[in-house]
């Protein structure tokens, strides 16, 4: 009998789905969909986070006072969209708290490129031009994803990303167009920053072992392949146009299908970086660590304030 | 002293506290107690960035050589500022962040609101602005005093002891010399008395709700309106000039 019941409700849930109507909060969703898209929404919202620092790195350093309140209001804006992210991911009953510590224990991912360095000013064009702009494809499909919360965080999101992806390309077209170490300094970005924005779709399709399902729910819209080929599309020729070079000697416009073709993606470094063995991991959960614990002390205060005003 | 070069050195005094203060409290974005008062110290060092904006930019005219608002925050050097001490101090724990910007905001609010009535309208039109923007600072750094002092004997006793370090230099924020002298008398900005006056009784006040004391020590630190500054400034400003020195000449 129970168990009929659940069949009910699945069939019900997946007609929804079928239909693009929006799950809500208390709709009720099978325990997977609950369990991915907790998994996806938190990795989403530790990515912003975590993705303060790189940048965050360059404000004390920015090179005029526009570009420092630019880049301030830009990475502000990522802890607004985490802040978005991780109430979207309460409303399935994942508590803020217990989600932080999973990116402290490292239990939960975030995205890859945050645990590459910035190394130089022209690293904030570069961001925003490439892992800002990998993520705008990433998170557009989004936009539609079937969960009614994190499809209408996302919207906003969107909007907000594309202007730092406008930011950043700002920044290195005009520096590709400076002086020599202005341009050297560029070129040099991009040779850092594209093969790990490639890696930001994550595996191959045939290697993605979540993609099907989430299809199936409609959290996700495109494959890793599809999203990352869009991306290699539209950036290649925006490089071509600043005059500056792709660091891949494979790559090449099939004329006949009109997408560029890329050189093999290093693997072995996506995975070793996901494990926890990229440059900077350890610096990046080591410095949200220590914000937590140097900030024990205020929220305590904060609490036992609160308190004592309720008993006023 | 003539009217003019006055004006001008009143301005970049103005315009280095909101750089330099705002510069230490941009240091926060990324690493805040939680993330709502990450965004909100963001928030903060946004506005004061963006007054130092307005006012550099309005030095660099009234002074009259051709330096625009980014030639005087990156290309001077150290004794050529002239922001207060008390805004270069580091940022230490968030306790003594939020004090260092509370005994500023209860200072910069009386100001702001005379000075939107100044006789230079330039002037008066930048303070309408950053009136608005530091209201909002006052209360929130006010309701955090509040919070720490009255909060836990842990959080009493870390902002307390910040107060302690933060109070000498006090006293300088009401610093007064012959630009001051010239600019009163034009009705371009108003008497530190009057300023004076007001900041005791924000802080007092604050304070009083805070369960804190004023440290009883009235030894007197000042210097950096004369652009004698502590230890603090140098790495500050050897961060902060760092693009613009390695690559002179370059725009961004």
């Amino acid at each position: 009998m129970e168990d009929k019941n659940i069949l009910e409700l699945e069939r019900r849930f997946q007609e929804k789905i079928d239909n693009d109507i929006k799950i809500e909060p208390n709709d009720w969703m099978p325990d997977d969909y609950r369990q991915t898209l907790i998994r996806q929404i938190s990795q989403h919202a530790h990515s912003e986070i975590v993705g303060m620092l790189p940048e965050g790195n360059w404000i004390t350093r920015a090179p005029n006072l526009r570009r420092k309140a630019v880049l301030l209001a830009k990475v502000q804006d990522e802890a607004g969209h985490g802040l978005y992210l991780y109430s979207a991911a309460e409303t399935l009953g994942a508590d803020r708290e217990e989600t932080i510590d999973d990116l402290h224990s490292g239990k939960a991912k975030y995205s890859s490129i945050f645990n590459y360095p910035t190394l130089s000013w022209a690293d904030m064009g570069a961001i925003g031009w490439l892992v800002d702009g990998a993520a705008i494809m990433n998170q557009v499909p989004l936009c539609r994803c079937s969960y009614g919360p994190y499809a209408r965080a996302m919207v906003r999101v969107c909007k907000e990303e594309s202007f730092h992806q406008r930011q950043g390309f700002e920044i290195i077209a005009h520096l590709a167009q400076g002086t020599p170490a202005q341009k050297e300094m560029a070129q040099d970005a991009l040779n850092r920053f594209w093969w790990p924005a490639l890696m930001m779709f994550g595996p191959n399709d045939a290697e993605s072992k979540h993609t099907v399902q989430s299809m199936n729910w409609k959290i996700k819209r495109s494959t890793n392949d599809e999203l990352r080929q869009l991306f290699v599309d539209v950036t290649v020729p925006q490089a071509e146009m600043i005059g500056l070079t792709i660091p891949d000697k494979d790559l090449k416009l099939n004329k006949e299908t009109g997408h560029y073709e890329t050189g093999e993606i290093n693997w072995a470094e996506f995975w070793e970086v996901v494990k926890g063995n990229g440059p900077c991991n350890k610096e990046r959960v080591d410095a949200r660590r220590k914000a937590k614990e140097d900030g024990m002390w205020v929220r305590e205060a904060a609490l036992a304030f609160a308190e004592k005003r309720k008993n006023k | 002293m003539e009217k003019q070069k006055a004006l001008y050195e009143y301005v970049l005094r103005l315009a280095d506290d909101s750089l330099i203060l705002g510069h230490r409290v941009s240091e926060w974005c990324g690493h805040g107690p939680i993330l709502e008062e990450d965004i909100a110290l963001t928030n903060l060092a946004l506005d004061l960035i963006g007054q130092a904006t307005s006012l550099l930019n309005y030095a660099g005219e009234l002074e009259g050589k051709g330096r625009d608002g980014d030639a005087l925050a990156f290309l001077r050097y150290e004794r050529e500022y002239k922001n207060l001490l008390l805004v270069e101090q580091t940022n230490g724990d968030f306790g003594k962040t939020i004090m260092r910007q509370f005994l500023f905001d209860a200072f910069r609010k009386p100001l702001f609101e005379k000075l939107q009535h100044s006789s230079d309208q330039h002037l008066a039109a930048i303070a309408e602005k950053s009136l608005k923007e530091t209201k909002y600072h006052l209360k929130h750094t006010s309701e955090w005093v509040i919070r720490l002092g009255d909060g836990t004997e842990e959080s009493h006793n870390r902002i307390q002891e910040s107060l302690d370090a933060l109070w000498k230099y006090t006293n300088e924020i009401f610093y007064k010399d012959d630009i001051d002298s010239v600019l009163i008398s034009e009705n371009i900005i108003p008497s530190s008395e009057e300023i004076k006056a007001e900041w005791t009784k924000t802080v007092n006040d604050v304070l009083e709700q805070a369960t804190l004391t004023i440290p009883s020590n009235n030894w007197i630190q000042e210097g950096g309106r004369k652009g004698f500054h502590t230890e603090a400034l140098g790495y500050l400003l050897a961060e902060m000039q760092y693009m613009q020195r390695a690559y002179p000449n370059m725009t961004w």
